[in-house]
């Protein structure tokens, strides 16, 4: 039936548009610059920790070894790196599923019904959005530590779950996705209000969606400081935290066993950012269009 | 209206809307409104060495905006947000507009390539350039010494604001890049006619038409930014284990507040810093909002 509206329609170029050289040049020299950190990342991995410092940083040393870097990221420390990438996965996926999920239903939910307290609702949603998540972490943390919920999962996928932004996202969307005509629609045909949400609005709302999925999955996969501050146990942590723990015995100097692990830093900073990057993408159009939406409304 | 519903299904829809927004608003009570309640709550006491805690009022808040250390680390931040992020939002709206040109080759590969280091968790990204700002084994500091060129001090006390303020530009231009793009892209192509037909070349066209539709997106990025920089924590956290003596434990006000709490274990005066850092965040996003506004509206 009827489609939602497009956030982002694809304008159709002018035929005769020329192309212009200059600016592409220029336009792949600051691609050179984006991209430079991470063709060293894409060496550094060839390389034993010794050619790391011998070698010239932007080419091959003469005897490259990613494999055996891979090999021994895995399974060093009885394969501790394993734990991080799965902890990293399941933090990820739960809490960017119920964050997407959650805000959707509450982004519809005030963006199609009226009902007492739903402005000052919205509008306390909406001043959090300034409010920084560093700032909440320490004394989440405090009042996790009270509950006895610090040093669990929960730490991490709790706080995850509430995403202000994204549920200002799903309110724009669902207020141009959604037609009340289609919803009026399905009340006549005697659905019920969870099945009307469930059938008809949340397939509506699919880009939308992922919108939200993908950009939480991306920040709670690359989070940082709340899992640092919630886990102590190495076997909880998640990929960022143990490899600064693995930086941090790296740095510590070349002595004993420490000596190897600059590399495996490195190799395994290069494991952690290609699923995220595979993830963008494959799933570009999502979240440019829900990207659009977001930016274009007030 | 030309449908009337059964009273019963009208009593049943009233409750839909607040069903829908409950376990979003529940979650964010507890997950949001909970801890800075509880922040503000801690920052009214002090633990003394004999007699427990204590109230104190208002005493840890003329505490921490006399701590020097508090006031240098806001200051850095403020410097950095200053300098960093209009370098960063006209990086990203040049790109835009690029872009949006049509005048690109390899429009999409430019497109995707500038947008992935947001993918890359800033963990993984202050590693890399911190080795690639290496003053011994860096490649820059490797090519100056083969040009015999003085090798860059990018970790020395003078650069680093500069070096931090490269790798969250790095990290972060394509995001807002894309915000701009998908906002250039729903102007209607009829706007771009009409500018034509009054004789308006491109520039005329992106400094009349592009720029004022872009306002919202810009506004929406600037936000953002000012969040991300006040509460910098993640980069200097890891660029201080490669040069430990230009990055103190109070570089930035989010990283004295951690400092406070977790190795201090002065848990209230970490809640203190914590909120004070939430308050200004807010009356600078507050303030950006209003400024924005009574432009719009002469």
């Amino acid at each position: 039936m009827a489609t939602p509206v497009p956030v982002a329609p694809r304008r159709r170029r002018r035929s005769r548009a020329r192309r212009s050289t200059p600016l592409t040049i220029a336009m792949l020299a600051a691609l050179a610059y984006f991209l430079l950190p991470l063709f060293w990342l894409l060496i550094a991995s060839t390389k034993s920790t010794q050619d790391l410092f011998n070698s010239f940083g932007l080419w091959f040393s003469h005897a490259p070894q990613l494999l055996a870097n891979v090999k021994e990221t895995f399974t060093q420390d009885d394969g501790v790196f394993v734990h991080w990438l799965l902890n990293t996965v399941m933090y990820a996926v739960v809490s960017s599923v119920g964050a997407a999920l959650l805000a959707a239903a509450a982004g519809y939910g005030f963006a199609k019904f009226r009902f007492r307290g739903d402005r000052l609702g919205f509008n306390l949603v909406l001043g959090a959005v300034m409010v920084p998540t560093t700032a909440l972490a320490i004394p989440t943390y405090l009042l996790f530590a009270e509950a006895g919920l610090v040093n669990t999962p929960w730490a991490i996928i709790l706080p995850s779950l509430v995403n202000p932004f994204g549920l200002y996202l799903m309110r724009v969307y669902a207020q141009d996705a959604i037609p009340d005509s289609i919803l009026e629609a399905a009340r006549i045909d005697g659905a019920g209000e969870a099945r009307i949400f469930f059938t008809i609005a949340l397939r509506l709302l699919a880009p939308g969606l992922v919108t939200v999925l993908l950009f939480t999955l991306v920040a709670t996969w690359n989070n940082y400081f709340l899992p640092l501050i919630m886990l102590n146990d190495p076997d909880l942590y998640p990929i960022t935290v143990g490899l600064s723990s693995w930086a941090a015995q790296a740095q510590n100097g070349g002595a004993g066993s420490s000596s190897d692990m600059l590399a495996l830093v490195v190799t395994g900073s290069l494991i952690s950012i290609l699923p995220l990057v595979v993830a963008f993408l494959l799933l570009q159009r999502y979240w440019q269009s829900g990207l659009a939406a977001g930016g274009v409304k007030q | 209206m030309a449908v009337t519903t059964a009273p019963s299904a009208k009593g049943r829809r009233r409750a839909a809307g607040p069903l829908f927004v409950a376990p979003f608003m529940v979650l964010f009570v507890l997950l949001f409104l909970a801890p800075l309640g509880y922040a503000a709550y801690l920052s009214l006491f002090q633990e003394r060495l004999i007699g427990g805690t204590a109230f104190v009022g208002l005493d840890n808040y003329v505490k921490a905006v006399q701590d020097p250390l508090l006031i240098h680390g806001v200051g850095r931040v403020a410097l950095f947000f200053v300098i960093q992020v209009p370098v960063m939002l006209l990086l990203a709206l040049l790109f835009a507009l690029a872009l949006d040109s049509g005048l690109l080759r390899l429009a999409r590969v430019i497109r995707l390539g500038i947008f992935v280091p947001y993918a890359v968790p800033s963990v993984v990204a202050a590693l890399m350039w911190g080795y690639l700002y290496g003053p011994d084994f860096g490649p820059f500091a490797q090519l100056s010494r083969k040009l015999d060129l003085p090798v860059p001090g990018f970790l020395s006390e003078s650069w680093m604001l500069g070096s931090l303020a490269n790798i969250v530009t790095w990290e972060f231009v394509g995001y807002n890049m894309i915000i701009l793009y998908a906002a250039l892209r729903t102007i209607p192509q009829e706007l771009y006619e009409a500018a034509a037909m009054d004789g308006a070349g491109a520039w005329r066209i992106a400094w009349s038409v592009k720029l004022p539709a872009l306002k919202p997106a810009l506004l929406l990025t600037l936000l953002f930014s000012v969040i991300g920089s006040f509460q910098l924590f993640n980069e200097p956290n890891l660029l201080m284990k490669v040069a430990p003596d230009v990055i103190s434990s109070s570089y930035t006000a989010n990283l004295y507040a951690y400092t406070l709490a977790f190795t201090g274990q002065q848990v209230n005066y970490a809640a203190t810093v914590s909120f004070l850092l939430g308050l200004v965040i807010v009356i600078a996003s507050y303030a950006i909002l209003l400024t924005a506004n009574r432009r719009r509206t002469p």
